[in-house]
């Protein structure tokens, strides 16, 4: 059947800000899925909060909503654009709840939308484990045995029934929140009430425990004419117990015979005809018992997921371009295999290598909370790797993880808990692969782990090839290395970094020696089909094998080196600059070249660069692609940290580095030198100063004086950096810190109390310098520029002020002899501009300035870098007056740590971001806050308790609270200070007070807004009581007085009901 | 390569056109010839292996890793092993699996099969999609370059040759009862039928056994004859229905086959897969052509052109049959098109299922197409009750998308009209 022609636009909700459980996947879905309606003439309409996704560029759709994702703010987009269909499946559990509930509130009905890609009942069907359960009874599929609770003791009855442990599962949560396995009375309490409270109608699935059992995925695609694929099967590594999301997974399945295999296939297809998922793709679970096959359905998701972008990696078949397809009338038959260009989309791929994905945790920013793995989510990220064999795609993906390991150990930085070394064997934590490994290195048995950890005996058997192959070069030197030895070594993913430490010898070395031996990378395509036709898009990965298939062209070429797992601190932000850098390239004529190793991101799409390499982005990989493809020009400030901290090395191999050459980098980064340059230039900076010892580190607080800014040199995302207000926290603190970083000393910083912080991107090209966006930051200099709300233009500083701060950027970007982009941070206290950093890179805000500005700094820098100058580029006036605000607010896990404090500091802790774009100041924070899970509320009560800093300028906030009709609540100190202002107050008992008192009142629902700032660092305090409880309660919970004030004026604005939605294509500006 | 632990011996594996590729051997020692082909299944290596159609052929998993689940006595399709030869990239050391009752390391040199592993399977897939299937020596034994590419050119090939005698049985069975001399009683024979509704006579040219076991589930008694069986002696065994099985070699070769089958046409409905369906083509008189490398497979797209739907489907064939061959169109049975019929891609677009005239049985229908290549996949003949399918709808290895055609056999059989209906059904 072809295109359906009576929908012409369509609308498209994307998932919102990256939180754990649903990452920038869905933006490479959304952004298949809206190229491909748009070149197919559809008119696509796009509802997104999250600024830092490729999808939400003004180009990707017709009508571009950075908004809200709730039902107020949609129907206001649907109202405005009436649209004839919503595609809710590309947005994740987010698009995809936002569908259901504006289904749910007559939205869609009342403006005739019609639900395509998947229907109310079948969403309701696949997500409702009730129906779901009562579904796969009908066509005789075993799911494991359970029961729905709404109270604790509905649980406790079950499990009388079943026995330990149970899992519990809340409905309609995302990545698994609120779940758990229960293996005593007292968790089963925890766990069955949290997953109530979570729920968004109440109810916990407690269910028979196959926990250990082997655990497989399956993506399915159907069409409208009832053509069903399974695009590809994934077996975990890891056994049931452990969220998939949070599990070693491997492409194809290794350990089922094809009978076993056709049956999920069978039982997979059956699944998606009884949910009734007519056309576009959908995800099935399933738990097999090792010991004897019994099958059972975990579940299954009606829509594009994490797995689903894994899979469209791993296979080549883009799964989110052909459900949009499919959505709109196509079937499968009908639709190009776009590698081989010559097959139809309607078979099933065949691969001919191994796909491993190992996830990336983010647990050190995190102190306090359990790391054990296990039914919830908890990975900020993942990486991908593809090799011929296991083993080589293991080896490749454990030194992807950009966690300063270079493979699965043997690489000089394995440290084991003597002690407990079991148990990390047997309980599932972040370590385990390392702990495996040395358990066979130590001569264990297959079958002993297999027993202690649950994981197959195959992949076992695999990395127990891998330490044999590490113990046959180990001691000895690597002269003695034989050529067929150092093939071997390759070919089981050992890197040159291990083989360097094995042998005693420096990685430079063994790559000489290497190619000295003849030992060469060779690239294969992957092409969906195992080589039966001949593939037209060029995606590789490398292997050690005879024959090399990526063939170099003529052609002038640039490669752009990517971001590596998103983690906190680098997400999805650097991707999209990789992204425009690589379609800004192509279009000034370059062939532009990828090289990264994260499945989630648009960057690894096959068809957004010329050629795709998936590859880690280690030296060895990427001199490897380098020797292959002799690019003029290798890009490495586009991707975060990872690809700078390769330029020296690259740069020193005589790899072409295209833009700031790495010596500026180093200048900004080594602080003595820098100092110089602003010195030179004038400009002030924050007393300063560097210590490698104790002593030092008291010398040098001395001189500049409390309190100080400390951290650790070279960090990304402010790594154990901390506030210290006295010597004895600075003393317990540098202890500490040269365990984080022991090749660098500390650095101590003045820091300045109460000041406004700026950030400003600029780009240069050598003569000129054109300043993107200046950010003025809503809460004030000490917390992490990540984890603060930002907005364009500054909303409260002078115009002399940001005409100082331009300059200053200006000056410093052409004395560093800046060569693309350029992010500086400053601070103003009392008029007085500061440098408190300058990174001649990429930053987390370019794709935000490019949204709020409408200028794509990112491609503009690309230009630059490929010898263009900015005076040609027709670049709007840097401070013409834009008429709106947008506002940057980060986004926290909180909620996925329980234990963990929510104060905002100095280190880094979000995972995305959202922007809110409007008239006023007020109305766009209040978007933003709005965009962001737990929302404003506007009336209930409000409990205010500030620390003594904060005591004086928190009266006017309670008053206008008051004013707004909020009861106020405070405990005794600020409760005084109130009632003297002469703002009536309610005094609650602090918790050290007895009872009843905050906690109880938090817990019991009766505060719906939680202002609590606290002093310094604070531990087990009545404040982290306070917040942790807000946190697991979901009440909006506010750390520093300056978001207090932008809350009250947001609430103000949304009181007035006036947030209309904006669409970025009426904000003006050259967006691309 | 593979590891250390186990110390392999180095094997060769030659190609006519003087290709080599070293390895190490991975099953029995010794030399074994044979058109080199591959096969794109993820699993089923066991099926693959077992399955008599092999017969004559090495056979390269384009798969990595084989061997991971073992092997088992369930999953036989035949009484051994009939590709000639194994390549793998890898083959594990270990069977992993709660029915694994071998490894198949240790199961390919009880049964004295040579396999290699340790080869860039890749390379050597890439170069027979370029180059063809090419007749190739694997060995333990001459790992001189020279001296076994000069064997390889001295191998049979499959172009001519008659390989149904040398796979088939010599004694007559019924599936279920007891097996000839040399033949195991099979461990899975499938649900058979209490009261069977009908019996069918299977020719046998390699048989698989899923074939069997879908035809005992579908309610058939099947007794499973010799190749060179009669018309005479299948009817005194006064069947329902006649099957004709998949086999090795060249179709074109099996001349006494398709003799027969023609002579049956007619008498009593007739069902065929994969060699089957090219001895019906052949009997309506059809021509048949080997394809450059052959569809070898679980992930072909199929599309059935009476219902509009399309199967995954299980392949192994390595010779297809030209439609346009048959005869001349008939353009009122054919949606009043005109396309050329041999155009099969155009058919396929047009949605229409084209009919040509058979000078000795009317009317033939073109029923179902490949979507990879659009070459020919099933036809049916519809003045008498006949048809067939190029592919596998017994999967094993494979979907069973196509498991609806062995219930068409039984309507077919029952002297229902609408055969195919239920189509695509999984």
């Amino acid at each position: 059947m072809p295109r359906r022609d009576d929908i012409n636009k369509i609308l498209i909700i994307g998932s919102g800000p990256i939180v754990i459980g649903q990452a920038c996947e869905f933006d490479y879905s959304g952004a298949q899925a809206c190229k491909v309606l748009r070149e197919d003439g559809f008119e696509v309409v796009l509802v997104n909060s999250n600024p830092a996704t490729i999808m939400t560029d003004p180009e990707f759709a017709h009508r571009t909503y950075v908004e809200p994702i709730t039902v107020e703010s949609v129907e206001r987009v649907i109202a405005a654009e009436r649209p004839d269909a919503l595609l809710p499946t590309l947005g994740g559990q987010t698009g995809l709840n936002c569908a259901m509930a504006l289904d749910a509130a007559g939205v869609l009905q009342r403006y005739g939308v019609e639900l395509i890609g998947a229907t109310r009942e079948v969403i309701a069907k696949g997500e409702d484990r009730k129906l779901f359960r009562e579904a796969m009874e009908r066509i005789g599929l075993d799911t494991p045995r359970s029961a729905y609770a709404y109270a604790i003791a509905d649980a406790e009855a079950f499990v009388a029934q079943v026995g330990w442990p149970v899992v519990i599962r809340p409905s309609f949560t995302m990545g698994g929140a609120g779940g758990g396995i229960a293996y005593n009375a007292d968790e089963l309490r925890a766990i069955t009430a949290n997953g109530i409270a979570l729920s968004p109608v109440g109810e916990v699935l407690v269910e028979e425990s196959v926990i250990g059992w082997k655990e497989y995925e399956m993506e399915v695609m159907r069409d409208v004419n009832d053509n069903a694929v399974i695009v590809c099967s994934i077996e975990n590594f890891d056994a049931m117990g452990v969220h998939t999301g949070d599990s070693i997974t491997v492409a194809p399945a290794q350990t089922l015979t094809d009978r076993e295999y056709q049956v999920l296939r069978d039982a997979s297809l059956a699944i998606m005809r009884e949910i009734g998922v007519t056309t576009g793709g959908s995800n099935v679970q399933f738990a097999v018992n090792p010991a004897d096959g019994r099958l059972v359905v975990i579940e299954m998701n009606p829509r594009v997921s994490r797995s689903s972008a894994l899979a469209s990696k791993a296979t080549g078949f883009p799964i989110a371009k052909i459900a949009a397809k499919l959505a709109v009338g196509y079937t499968l038959d009908e639709i190009p295999n776009d590698i081989t260009r010559v097959t139809p989309a309607c078979f099933e791929p065949s691969i001919d290598y191994t796909v491993v994905k190992v996830p990336r945790w983010a647990f050190e920013k995190f102190p306090g909370t359990d790391t054990t793995l296990t039914t919830r989510m908890k990975s900020v990220g993942e990486v991908m790797a593809m090799g011929r064999t296991f083993a080589e795609a293991l080896g490749k993906a454990m030194r992807s993880l950009e966690n300063g390991r270079a493979g699965l150990g043997a690489d000089g930085k394995d440290v084991f808990d003597e002690h407990h070394f079991d148990r990390y064997l047997a309980v599932p934590n972040e370590q385990r692969p390392y702990y495996i490994a040395e358990a066979l290195r130590r001569g264990r048995d297959v079958a002993e782990i297999a027993e202690l950890t649950g994981v197959d005996p195959w992949f076992l058997e695999q990395m127990r090839r891998m330490v044999e192959v590490e113990a046959s070069i180990a001691g000895r030197p690597l002269a003695e290395i034989t050529a067929p030895e150092l093939r071997k070594a390759k070919q089981h993913g050992l890197s040159d970094v291990q083989v360097a430490h094995l042998t005693g010898a420096l990685e430079g070395d063994v790559r000489r020696a290497r190619l000295d031996l003849g030992v060469r990378a060779t690239f294969k395509a992957v092409d969906t089909c195992a080589a039966e036709f001949a593939a037209g898009t060029p995606y590789y990965y490398k292997t050690y094998e005879e024959e090399n298939e990526a063939v170099r062209t003529d052609r002038k070429k640039a490669m752009i080196l990517g971001a590596g797992p998103n983690r906190i601190g680098q997400g999805i932000e650097f991707d999209y600059c990789c992204v425009h850098a690589a379609y800004a390239l192509s279009e000034v004529g370059y062939e532009t070249i990828m090289v990264n190793c994260n499945p989630e991101t648009v960057s690894t799409d096959y068809d957004t660069s010329d050629k795709l390499y998936f590859e880690p982005l280690t030296f060895e990989d990427v001199m490897d692609i380098v020797d292959l493809e002799r690019p003029d020009g290798v890009l490495v400030t586009f991707g975060g940290q990872t690809p700078l901290k390769l330029a020296h090395a690259l740069e020193q191999a005589g790899v072409p580095i295209l833009g700031t050459p790495p010596e500026a980098i180093d200048l900004a980064e080594d602080r003595r030198r820098f100092a110089g340059v602003l010195d030179r230039l004038g400009i002030a900076y924050p007393a300063a100063g560097t210590a490698s010892t104790l002593e030092e580190a008291v010398e040098v607080a001395a001189r500049i004086g409390y309190p100080l800014l400390v951290r650790p040199s070279y960090v990304l995302g402010g790594r154990g950096m901390v506030i210290a207000y006295n010597e004895e926290y600075l003393l317990r603190y540098v202890q500490q810190a040269t365990e984080v970083s022991p090749d660098h000393p500390v650095l101590l910083d003045r820091f300045l109390e109460g000041a406004i912080e700026v950030d400003v991107d600029a780009v240069c090209d050598g003569e000129t310098v054109y300043i993107g966006g200046v950010m003025e930051h809503i809460e004030e200099a000490g917390i992490h520029s990540g984890d603060s709300a930002c907005c364009i233009p500054p909303f409260s500083l002078g115009d002399s002020t940001v005409g100082r701060i331009r300059e200053h950027a200006r000056a410093l970007a052409l004395e560093l002899g800046v060569r693309g982009l350029m992010n500086v941070q400053f601070a103003v206290k009392d008029e007085a501009v500061y440098v408190l950093e300058v990174n001649p890179r990429a930053s987390r805000t370019v794709p935000y300035v490019s949204k709020a500005t409408g200028v794509a700094l990112a491609k503009v820098a690309a230009r630059v870098m490929a010898g263009q100058r900015l005076a040609d580029m027709d670049l709007p006036p840097e401070d013409r007056e834009l008429g709106r605000f947008c506002v940057k607010e980060a986004v926290m896990p909180f909620g996925r740590f329980p234990g963990t404090d929510s104060v905002l500091g100095p280190e880094m802790r979000s995972t995305g971001e959202v922007m809110g774009v409007a008239a006023d100041f007020p109305s766009a924070y209040a978007k933003s806050q709005l965009a962001i899970d737990y929302s404003l509320p506007t009336e209930g009560t409000a409990f205010v308790s500030v620390c003594d800093r904060d005591k004086r300028a928190i009266v006017p906030v309670a008053r206008h609270l008051h004013s707004l009709g909020f009861r106020i609540m405070s405990t005794r100190g600020t409760a005084r200070l109130l009632k003297a202002a002469g703002v009536p107050v309610d005094e609650v008992r602090k918790v050290h007070e007895g009872r009843p008192n905050i906690v109880d009142a938090i817990v019991n629902g009766d505060v719906q807004l939680v202002i609590n700032t606290p002093f310094g660092r604070e531990t087990r305090s009545d404040g982290y009581h306070i917040r942790t409880a807000a946190v697991e309660h979901g009440v909006s919970n506010i750390t520093t007085l300056a978001a207090a004030q932008a809350s009250v004026q947001a609430i103000e604005a949304i009181q007035r009901g006036g947030l209309d939605v904006i669409a970025l294509q009426d904000l003006g500006g050259d967006a691309s | 390569m593979s590891g250390l632990s186990h110390l392999r011996a180095p094997a060769l594996l030659a190609l006519e056109d003087g290709t080599c590729f070293e390895g190490l051997a991975c099953g029995a020692p010794g030399e074994a010839h044979g058109e080199v082909v591959f096969n794109t299944s993820m699993a089923g290596y066991q099926e693959v292996i077992t399955d008599p159609s092999y017969a004559g052929q090495i056979v390269t998993m384009t798969s990595p890793h084989i061997g991971n689940y073992g092997v088992n006595a369930a999953d036989m399709e035949s009484r051994g092993v009939f590709a000639s030869g194994l390549v793998v990239r890898e083959l594990s050391d270990v069977a992993s699996n709660w029915r694994a009752e071998e490894t198949l390391s240790a199961f390919l040199t009880r049964l004295g099969v040579v396999a290699i592993e340790g080869v860039d399977t890749r390379r050597l897939t890439r170069h027979i999609r370029e180059m063809g299937a090419l007749r190739a020596v694997v060995s333990t034994e001459d790992l001189d370059p020279a001296s076994l590419v000069a064997k390889a050119r001295q191998a049979p090939g499959l172009v001519g040759r008659d390989l149904v005698a040398e796979v088939a049985v010599r004694e007559r069975f019924t599936w279920g009862g007891e097996m000839p001399p040399g033949c195991e009683v099979p461990v899975d024979t499938g649900v058979l039928p209490v009261t069977p509704r009908h019996r069918v006579v299977a020719f046998d040219s390699g048989i698989k056994y899923n074939i069997l076991r879908r035809m005992a589930e579908a309610g058939c008694e099947v007794i499973v004859v010799p190749p060179t069986t009669s018309a005479a002696e299948a009817l005194a065994l006064e069947p329902d229905g006649l099957f004709f099985a998949n086999g090795p070699g060249d179709p074109s070769a099996v001349t006494y086959l398709y003799e027969t089958l023609r002579s049956l046409l007619g008498e009593r409905p007739v069902f065929g897969i994969c060699l089957g369906h090219q001895m019906l083509s052949l009997a309506l008189g059809c021509a048949t052509y080997k394809l450059k490398y052959g569809h070898r497979g679980g992930n072909q797209p199929v599309k059935n052109l009476l219902t509009g739907r399309v199967e995954i489907t299980s392949q192994n064939h390595g010779f297809c049959v030209d439609f346009a061959s048959i005869g001349p169109l008939v353009p009122e049975l054919s949606g009043d098109l005109t396309h050329d019929v041999g155009d099969l891609g155009a058919w396929v677009r047009a949605g229409v299922a084209p009919v040509v005239r058979s000078e000795r049985f009317g009317h033939v229908q073109l029923t179902h197409v490949n979507l990879n290549d659009m070459t020919v996949e099933g036809v049916r003949a519809l003045d008498i009750p006949a048809y067939s399918v190029q592919y596998h709808p017994e999967a094993a290895p494979g979907p069973h998308d196509a498991r609806y055609l062995f219930g068409s056999f039984v309507r077919l059989m029952d002297g229902a009209d609408d055969v195919f209906a239920g189509g695509g059904e999984s």
